[in-house]
């Protein structure tokens, strides 16, 4: 079997090599590369711009921009015919193409966050090192904790007010220079599809544009689940060791600080949302009044073919009524939360309206091609590029976080 | 001892000393130099296709095939042959039919998932046949997005794929506006037509210039001006498929008309 023949139903006049060729993995991999951008967005709102609102979820956003961040080239090894050769991307980069800056740039991004969350804890490591030093007859759980966090000081073990005030500086500039690394990184894939020139539906320069405000979109709604989702369990969790730790914050304290996170929180999706669909109507309005060529078969794909795709699940449900549901005044936690879920299904599926959209017709302008994802896996390939390799790619980073989590608690205060 | 502020400077120094000289080199790049010599070569692979002589056989497909290995049943192909039907009601009917690789069987239309359109001899107003394959552009998308330069251009034109070094990551199949590019079913890497390369170094014509009996497809080099090939182009109203994309294609084609894809 060809690879793509599996998935791919083929109607009117298609080249006889054409095939859906990019698959969920290639809709997964802006999703999460938009959500770790976003969420880094996100946490320098309140490192470089000092908003002081968004200070609860600043911390929690950083670290969780790293757990997505190894996630945002599992997609892409996934989907590689060669995934053994991957590494030559970084190795021999063709710089002409788009795909070979993903290296140096991914890898600049992931030294900034690093040294951005090594900054923010390292007066955690010293602490949690020092504390693990005391102790006189370490378990060897305990040894190892002291081995791991006395390797994370790095042998800078001075947390006096003077050092921690040059951590905060440091934290500033490197959130600062963060900020156009993660938009380029994401701007970047944009651009992997923008600069298609065979592709009608792709290529417009507006792409990386539309896939920078998209993703900030999504990574603070990401946070927002995520965040509230650990608050429930955290209140859920004081309730029952209130008794014993009285020195512990109470559910009702818990709750006030989570409402007002997520309310000032909200304010800032809805802003990113209104710049994201006035560049995705824009770019729609465009085409239909400049009607090239190609405007024939884009116009049947996206009004005909793929309507309830791009009008009802993406602008209708991912995007007018999470609009409508933070618009109204008083904002509860539950409404939050189903209106974040709503638009990260919503960017998800303008992921999916592009990637798979985009091959849903024939560069014949002649024909069509409908994927049909596979479910139920019968070979690695079906398993890769149907529904559970995009299950284990969405679930990984919660994984990630969930150790990430216990060497650096993103809930503990200090500073 | 040297302070560190000293040795930075002085590094610094000695490697901007050194970058001047260094700078000098780039004068004597041989390739530059022959290039503005003689332009670098004397060898461009163009193909003429003329699709009054195509009979939609689909021996070229048949012998591409066998000679480069491509799985015979397996639904890609470096060439294919395309069938059109433009009927009375101003539509146009296409098809290729797993390539044309059994020529054209039935008179009815495959559009696809084993649906057939009857169209009947009374209706049409022309039809032809068109044979497709690798353009090998001037100008090609294929190597420009290539990210680790598995796919590049030799100096005679020919756009070549290296086995060893592509990764499959489908790029080059994106950004090929005709649709040539797939992966193979055997080698899991990018695959293309590539004008017989192993042939036509040799001196010898690609297999399906050799297979059509009606002289439809014809290879020659653009850079002498006494090929026959490359008096025909310059010397006819030839034309070359999806120029608006700025590929510069060198496949060149005589009969061609709008309704072609």
């Amino acid at each position: 079997m060809v690879h793509g023949e599996a998935w791919t139903l083929k109607e009117f006049f298609t080249y006889p090599n054409e095939y859906i060729y990019w698959t969920i993995q290639i809709v997964m991999y802006p999703f999460m590369t938009g959500l770790v951008a976003g969420a880094f967005v996100l946490s320098s709102l309140y490192h470089v711009f000092g908003v002081k609102e968004l200070k609860g979820i600043a911390r929690f956003s950083l670290v969780f921009s790293f757990a997505l961040l190894p996630v945002a080239m599992l997609p892409l090894m996934l989907h590689l015919q060669q995934p053994q050769r991957g590494i030559e991307v970084m190795m021999t980069p063709h710089f002409t193409s788009a795909i070979a800056a993903f290296g140096i740039v991914f890898s600049t991004y992931a030294m900034i966050v690093a040294s951005e969350l090594w900054f923010v804890y390292r007066k955690h490591f010293v602490e949690s090192a020092l504390a693990l030093r005391s102790i006189p007859q370490r378990s060897l759980g305990q040894n190892l904790g002291h081995l791991l966090f006395s390797a994370l000081t790095l042998g800078a073990m001075d947390i006096s007010e003077h050092a921690i005030e040059a951590d905060e500086r440091a934290v500033k500039k490197l959130a600062g220079a963060g900020i156009p690394v993660a938009c380029f990184l994401h701007g970047y894939a944009g651009f992997i599809f923008g600069s298609v020139k065979a592709n009608a539906l792709w290529m417009t320069p507006l792409m990386p544009v539309i896939f920078i405000c998209s993703a900030v979109v999504s990574g603070i709604a990401l946070c927002i689940l995520v965040y509230t989702v650990t608050m429930e369990i955290r209140k859920f969790l004081a309730a029952r060791k209130k008794a014993n730790y009285p020195e512990l914050p109470s559910p009702e304290e818990l709750k006030s600080a989570e409402v007002h996170v997520v309310t000032m929180t909200a304010k800032y999706l809805l802003m990113f949302m209104v710049a994201a669909i006035t560049l995705e109507l824009l770019d729609l309005i465009f085409r239909g009044y400049t009607a090239v060529k190609s405007w024939d078969i884009l116009r049947a794909v996206i009004y005909e073919r793929d309507f309830v795709n791009i009008f009802v699940v993406q602008y209708g449900l991912g995007n007018l009524l999470p609009f409508i549901m933070f618009l109204i005044p008083g904002v509860t936690i539950r409404r939050a939360v189903v209106g974040s879920c709503l638009v990260l299904m919503g960017v998800f599926m303008m992921r999916w309206n592009v990637v798979i959209g985009g091959q849903a017709f024939s560069s014949s302008l002649a024909g069509f091609m409908h994927y049909k994802m596979p479910i139920i896996p019968d070979s690695v390939e079906t398993f890769k590029e149907g529904l559970f390799g995009a299950l284990t790619v969405a679930v990984v980073p919660f994984c990630i976080f969930y150790v990430l989590n216990k060497v650096m608690p993103v809930f503990k205060e200090t500073h | 001892m040297i302070s560190r502020r000293s040795f930075c400077k002085k590094s610094l120094l000695i490697a901007g000393g050194l970058a001047v000289p260094l700078a000098a080199l780039e004068l004597f790049d041989p390739k530059r130099l022959l290039a503005e010599k003689e332009d670098g070569n004397k060898v461009r692979w163009v193909f003429l296709v003329d699709t009054h002589k195509c009979v939609g056989c689909g021996f070229c497909v048949k012998g591409c095939k066998t000679e480069n290995e491509v799985p015979y049943d397996a639904n890609v192909t470096r060439t294919w042959v395309e069938r059109y039907a433009v009927t009375k009601d101003g539509k146009t009917h296409i098809d290729s039919p797993k390539g044309a690789r059994d020529g054209f069987e039935t008179t009815k239309f495959d559009i696809g998932e084993g649906k057939f359109e009857d169209v009947k001899n009374e209706d049409i107003d022309k039809a032809f046949f068109v044979p497709k394959l690798c353009n090998q552009c001037d100008n090609p998308p294929c190597v420009q997005v290539c990210p680790v330069g598995a796919t590049y251009q030799t100096a005679d034109g020919v756009v070549l794929v290296d086995r060893t070094w592509c990764i499959g990551c489908g790029y080059c199949i994106m950004g090929c506006p005709y649709g040539v590019r797939f992966f193979h079913p055997v080698y899991h890497v990018a695959e293309k037509c590539n004008f017989c390369y192993h042939r036509i170094s040799k001196g010898m014509k690609t297999e399906c210039v050799d297979a059509c009996a009606f002289g439809a497809r014809r290879i020659g080099n653009i850079k002498d001006p006494n090929d026959p090939v490359t008096k025909i182009i310059m010397t006819e109203r030839v034309n070359v498929l999806k120029e608006e994309y700025g590929t510069k294609p060198q496949v060149f084609y005589l009969g061609l008309t709008k309704e072609v894809r």
